[in-house]
């Protein structure tokens, strides 16, 4: 059966296709991602409370390796495959090295809908890996130093809403802990499904207008768009056999490396390589990848986890 | 006061959102007094901008200010912006009260 979730989504997407007038007021998707975002955060805060921090630290290095690897990768393809010049190259590379918020948490709820539970330093590596991308990328562009306005790209990555969001429920996750959290709990955990549910129609909004950039592309981009993340997957579950994850976590580690990101990325990107097209970028990211990660990643993954590591531990 | 004091210039900006925070730290670099910003939404070469999500945002800014100031930042607009961005820039003459403020 298909996630409640993903039919949202679906409605949002048919509703775009067919031209309807249905727009959610754009405050209300900001006010729903971010309550998404802390609700991971929390989430995750929580979880880390009640274990010790001192292991994370090379795990955190594994996955901004990993992020930073992705980029590198994907440029090379763009580059040598996809004949692209080298700033749009780098800029799409940086969108599929970092990640998507929206793309977790579907993966969150996919797993919790079947009671499978996954290591609670993963919203941590959600908030990590945004960045490395967007540095890497600037570089490949630009190479070091010259014509780049650091100071305002680490404010863009390192202060952005998602990062701010993510650690700042994780730290009140983890300093109130479990008991404190019960008032909230209403809001923030019984809530996200629905929230994720509305969040998700908009979301197919928003791909519906991809399809005409996406028709001008052709064929590499689609193919780049679902190619990409299954190899991405495939080195994120490396990663996690390496940190010994559950089939949860692996599940989760491969989601976050198969997707791109769509908001932080492009906007840092705008401002960093502006002779980047964004609609480049966008429409591989938003009109191909994530619904595919979405729709049948997710299940692929948690497949493949299972098969690599043994079944149901 | 004679009314020649009392003539300043509209300066009418259109734009991504995504720029600004950089366009409006250059307005204050240049010597810009004041500005108002506002979301704004619309269509042209860069297809439909309906602020449904931050990508697609617009904004409008307005500056008044004395006509060779608007020259300068005319000027440094083009050479930062006209290239990568989408930015409309008109000029309107106007009459002001409290010349001072401007």
């Amino acid at each position: 059966m298909i996630d409640i979730v993903v039919l949202f989504f679906l409605l949002g997407l048919l509703a775009g296709l067919v031209r309807s007038e249905l727009k959610l007021p754009p405050a209300l998707y900001d006010s729903l991602s971010m309550v998404l975002l802390l609700a991971i955060g929390l989430k995750g805060g929580e979880g880390l409370a009640q274990q010790s921090l001192l292991p994370l630290l090379p795990q955190l290095g594994i996955v901004v390796l990993l992020g930073a690897v992705q980029t590198l990768i994907a440029f090379v393809v763009l580059l040598s495959l996809g004949r692209f010049d080298r700033v749009n190259a780098a800029a799409i590379a940086a969108h599929y090295g970092s990640v998507s918020v929206a793309t977790f948490a579907v993966g969150v709820n996919w797993l919790n809908a079947r009671g499978i539970s996954f290591e609670p330093q993963l919203p941590i590596f959600l908030a990590v890996m945004e960045v490395p991308a967007i540095l890497v990328g600037i570089m490949l562009a630009r190479g070091l130093g010259r014509g780049t306005n650091w100071q305002l790209i680490a404010r863009e990555s390192f202060l952005g809403k998602g990062v701010v969001l993510l650690l700042g429920g994780m730290a009140i996750g983890w300093i109130a802990g479990p008991e404190n959290l019960t008032p909230i709990r209403p809001l923030f955990f019984d809530l996200f499904k629905g929230v994720l549910a509305i969040f998700l129609l908009e979301m197919g909004l928003i791909v519906a207008r991809q399809t005409s950039e996406l028709r001008r592309r052709g064929l590499f981009v689609i193919a780049f768009g679902v190619i990409m993340p299954g190899v991405f997957a495939v080195l994120g579950i490396g990663c996690g056999i390496a940190m010994g994850f559950s089939v949860g976590g692996l599940t989760l580690l491969a989601t976050l490396a198969a997707s791109a990101s769509y908001i932080a990325v492009p906007a840092t990107m705008r401002l960093a390589l502006p002779e980047a097209n964004p609609g480049l970028s966008l429409a591989a990211v938003l009109g191909v990848t994530f619904p595919f990660n979405i729709l049948i990643g997710i299940p692929i993954y948690h497949w493949l986890a299972s098969m690599l590591v043994g079944g149901n531990s | 006061m004679t009314l020649e004091n009392k003539k300043r210039v509209l300066l009418t900006l259109v734009t991504e959102a995504v720029v600004e925070q950089s366009l409006l730290a250059d307005l204050d670099r240049l010597g810009v007094r004041g500005y108002t910003v506002s979301n704004a939404r619309g269509r042209g070469a860069h297809g439909m901008r309906d602020a449904s999500w931050d990508e697609a945002a617009n904004i409008r800014v307005e500056v008044i200010c004395k006509r060779e100031l608007a020259e300068i930042v005319f000027a440094h607009l083009r050479d930062k912006y006209y290239a990568n961005y989408a930015m409309i820039t008109f000029l309107h003459e106007i009459e002001i009260m409290r010349p001072e403020k401007f």
